[in-house]
Parts: structure tokens; sequence; C-alpha cells
């Protein structure tokens, strides 16, 4: 059963967390920008959606931007500089990062 | 003797972890800040982008785009002849409605859109996607059993109305005009913008309702 919203109601938020809107806004500016085809991101957008609903996912909106985010990262490993060491490598630093800074203070690489 | 406390150890394990984002958060990190320093975009552009989605863009354009048509039969024709020039006009062209195809609803046809390879959307016009359009469950039914589908959202088609289902793809997307009310004669645009509901432009909505101006 779905559970449709009430179509007058205030618009919900699309996002539940800033990382899936941030998520949209990358594939969106390599579509944009021209280093994805709209296509080739339906593509792989829609084949990482069928492997979550394959690997029995719930059918919801985090399981959707998790698909964005993974697609996302298929595509990256085509670009020069966006492969999967390099992602490897720089979230380590980003980690890093993280447990160094002082907890209220911006998070700098 | 050294002694090992397995719960000491996990709060330790999950206080030095807490301090971390979530997994998704820190892939979207990474990859964002490699994108910007490779010159794939710019951080500023990203930042727009996003403030744009979760704030104003949203179905109100759609609805004014809508109301257009219905009170100005050249713009209505424009907008069934190649909508994706028409909407123009508003300045809501974007990269998702570079191809756009309006479809109307009438006494005998209902449209119904969805995308079911993906989640293709005009969202420079209707704003993001409700989450149910992105669903397993909608992509797959909406196509095979649309009357049925339409019935958990509220709406019966009357018989002799037959249903159209549109599938979205990257290339193509999609806009329902639904029909004007009756009991809205001589209404200006931004009233009966504020009675075009963002379902009915998908199509899981037919019937608006003058009494929500």
């Amino acid at each position: 059963m779905l559970r449709p919203d009430d179509p007058l109601a205030p618009p919900t938020p699309g996002f539940d967390a800033p990382w899936q809107a941030q998520a949209l806004a990358l594939a969106d500016a390599m579509v944009a920008a021209g280093h994805f085809t709209a296509a080739d991101w339906a593509t792989t957008l829609g084949a990482a959606l069928a492997n979550a609903k394959d690997q029995g996912a719930p059918d919801t909106l985090n399981t959707y931007y998790e698909a964005v985010l993974g697609a996302l990262e298929t595509l990256a490993d085509t670009q020069p500089g966006l492969s999967a060491s390099a992602r490897r490598t720089r979230r380590q630093a980003w980690e890093a990062a993280y447990r160094r800074t002082p907890h209220g203070q911006p998070v700098k690489l | 003797m050294a002694t090992f406390d397995a719960d000491e150890a996990a709060r330790l394990h999950r206080d030095l972890h807490s301090h971390l984002p979530s997994d998704p958060a820190l892939r979207v990190k990474t990859l964002e800040s490699l994108m910007v320093e490779r010159g794939f975009a710019s951080e500023a552009t990203l930042d727009a982008w996003v403030e744009a989605y979760s704030d104003h863009i949203g179905p109100k354009r759609g609805a004014r785009v809508i109301a257009r048509a219905w009170t100005d039969p050249a713009f209505k024709a424009r907008l069934l002849e190649d909508a994706a020039v028409a909407i123009k006009d508003f300045g809501f062209e974007g990269s998702a409605t570079a191809h756009l195809k309006a479809v109307e609803n009438t006494d005998t046809r209902h449209n119904m859109v969805v995308c079911t390879l993906c989640s293709c959307y005009p969202f420079a016009l209707l704003g993001m996607s409700p989450a149910w359009y992105k669903s397993f469950e909608y992509r797959a039914r909406a196509v095979r059993e649309p009357r049925k589908v339409l019935a958990e959202f509220g709406v019966s088609l009357p018989d002799g109305v037959d249903i159209r289902v549109w599938d979205s793809t990257a290339e193509l997307r999609y806009l329902v005009i639904p029909q004007r009310p009756d009991g809205t004669k001589g209404w200006d645009e931004n009233r009966l913008a504020a009675i075009v509901t963002r379902n009915s432009m998908i199509g899981t909505d037919r019937d608006l309702d003058p009494g929500k101006a």
C-alpha cells in the first residue's frame, strides 16, 4: 500500500539529512557541466536502485539516497582524480580531521 | 593483571566514532571536496543548489504555469507544442526540464507520470519529487495497475475516463495539465495557481477544489 501524502499539505522536506541534498547537487552539477550525460546518470541510478531492491533494501528515502550516492561513486570512477583509491585516501584524511578537531570548531583538512 | 571490560571498550569505541559524521555523509564530503578541488564543480554552485531545492524551488512554479495555461489559450498552445520553450516565459528552465512535454487531462483522459527506471522528474518546475515518487512500489505499480494506485491516492476515475501513464526518461519529462475546476470563472492567475496541487501535475490527483484557494 502506498502512503500518499496529503496533496494539499505544505510540502514536506525532500531531504532527511543534508548529505542527501548534497549528493543530488553533485550529480546535477556533473550532468550540467557535461561530465556525465543525463542518460548515463539515469541508467546508473536505475541500476543502483534495482540492485538495492534485489538485495531486499527497505522501500525508503534513505535507500533511495544511498542508491544516489552509490551511482555517483560508480560514475566518479570514470573521472580523472575521483577514483576509488583517491576517495579512500581523501576519506581517511577527513576522518583524521574530524578526530583531531575539538568539538564546535570548523573541520578542515 | 590487565582486565578487559567489553562494555567499557564498546563505550570508548562509540565515543570515538560519535564525532564522525555518518558513513554516507563522509562519502559525500569526500566526493565533494575532490570534485571542487579538481574543478568539476564549484562550492558556490553546490551551495546555491542545495539552498534553492531545500527552500524556494517547489511546485508553486508548476502551479503558475498551469494557471497561465488556463487563462491564456495562446500560452497553452505553446505549452502543449513545446513545454521546455514555453516555461522560459517564467525563467523556470533548468537541466531537468531541457525536454519537457505537457499532457492535458480532459473529461475522457487522465494522465499520470512515473519514472520506472529511476526518478526522472521536472524538478526545476516542481521542486524535489515526493518520497512516494521515488519508491520501488510506485515505480513498479504505476504502469501495471494505475487505477488501483490512483484509488490509493483517493482518486477514483469514472468509467469512460481512460488513463495514460507516461514513463519519464532522462531525455523527456512530463507535466500534467489538470482540468480547470468549475466555479473559478474570472479568477486571476494567482488565485488559480493556489488551487493547483503538486500531485495534480504528476497525475496522482485529478479534481481540484476551488474551495482551497
